[in-house]
């Protein structure tokens, strides 16, 4: 029985690794700040949340599985707000939509408050 | 033009991806290398996208990236603590993990704090 | 008013109690000890800061609502948000279509606010980039923008969302 539950936390990591992989190369390929941030901030959250679930899934339930689980749902609430904040500050710093970008409703509304 | 650019990064990082599960040739490098099984294959995976992560933060053509790249860094690193984890035993690395993710979580928002160009009181 | 801070403080110091339990697993008498003093010192300082309304926590069909709706809604969107990049980023054509639109929101809470910002961030192709919390506007940065103007978007983007998370968090 034991068995067959390391097997499917095993399976959790492969599937986390490899969304984390493809976060990575979303980074290096998307062509400016906004895209890379989505691209990366989404597959890397779920990569690593899936990998700490493989490991509370291997582990058990012990000191080191519920510090899984808390690290999980900490990681759930805390990387969207970053990415939020970079997002916002990249922005009013100036730091320019891809050029072949179709709208920006923020820039419009942000110069009829200034 | 740009097909060719992404075949040639397709065979390079099938190449490297290859080399890290199947391993061939490894009496070459060292008789016995220090990460075996799936754990150790699924370390070099995830050294290998902290390197594609190092590329954005030395070549990126703005501070934001940079920022970006670091960011992800930090969330990449709780997930290498959490395989130490299984493949040794030890219990306390998963602390380190908790630890880092509080500490780059602040750090992030420093750090966009410090790009919108305002103090940390609004 | 009085009472209402009271309670505020008493609900964080069982939340960061429950935390700290969790942390310290297998807790003797010397980390419940030291937990107690530590929940207790956090509550004094910063009790007003995270707990508005302590009333809203004591009502069952609000965590029937979080856990039976709001969850498996989420990890689906979120499941299907990484196939989404995965395939965006691996395609040798890269198809993508970026733009920020804007949309409008009914939500008032800070709460049910924060909570609607981090699910519109990792749901298929979407991310926050500022939130107006007077007009109730969220401007939103879309890989894939499929209509332009206000209304259109709200009912692709926030419709999913909102209608759970008003009835969890107002």
């Amino acid at each position: 029985m034991s068995n067959i539950i390391d097997i499917v936390g095993l399976v959790f990591i492969g599937i986390g690794l490899a969304f984390d992989f493809f976060g990575c190369l979303g980074l290096v390929r998307l062509p400016d700040v906004y895209n890379r941030l989505q691209a990366a901030t989404k597959s890397v959250t779920l990569g690593t949340c899936s990998i700490l679930f493989g490991t509370f899934l291997i582990v058990g339930f012990t000191a080191a599985g519920f510090k899984c689980l808390l690290c999980m749902m900490f990681l759930l609430l805390t990387a969207p707000v970053a990415a939020h904040a970079v997002a916002r500050g990249a922005h009013r710093a100036g730091v320019k939509l891809w050029d072949k970008s179709v709208i920006d409703k923020y820039a419009e509304d942000k110069e009829g408050e200034i | 033009m740009k097909i060719v650019r992404w075949l040639i990064g397709l065979i390079v990082l099938s190449f490297i991806i290859g080399w890290i599960i199947f391993r061939p040739f490894s009496f070459l490098f060292y008789p016995d290398l220090p990460f075996v099984g799936f754990l150790g294959r699924a370390m070099y995976i995830l050294i290998l996208a902290c390197a594609l992560c190092l590329y954005r933060v030395f070549r990126g053509p703005t501070g934001a990236d940079r920022i970006v790249a670091i960011d992800i860094f930090g969330i990449m690193i709780v997930g290498f603590c959490s395989i130490l984890t299984i493949s040794t035993g030890r219990s306390w690395y998963i602390d380190i993990g908790i630890a880092w993710a509080l500490q780059s979580f602040i750090g992030t928002l420093a750090l966009s704090k410090y790009l919108e160009g305002k103090g940390f009181d609004e | 008013m009085e009472s209402n801070g009271v309670k505020r403080k008493i609900v964080l110091f069982i939340l960061g109690f429950i935390v700290w339990c969790l942390l310290v697993w297998v807790p003797d008498w010397q980390h419940l000890v030291v937990g107690v003093f530590v929940a207790g010192m956090i509550a004094l300082l910063v009790g007003d800061l995270f707990i508005k309304k302590p009333g809203k926590l004591k009502h069952p069909h609000r965590y029937r609502y979080f856990i039976f709706q709001y969850v498996p809604t989420f990890l689906w969107e979120c499941i299907k948000a990484n196939i989404d990049v995965a395939y965006r980023v691996v395609h040798p054509n890269l198809p993508i279509n970026p733009g920020i639109v804007k949309v409008k929101t009914t939500l008032t809470s800070d709460t049910a606010l924060t909570f609607l910002a981090n699910s519109i961030t990792l749901t298929p192709g979407t991310m926050s980039v500022d939130i107006d919390k007077d007009k109730g506007v969220l401007y939103i940065h879309w890989i894939n923008v499929k209509d332009k103007d206000v209304k259109g978007a709200t009912k692709d983007i926030v419709e999913k969302f909102e209608h759970i998370l008003a009835k969890v968090f107002e």
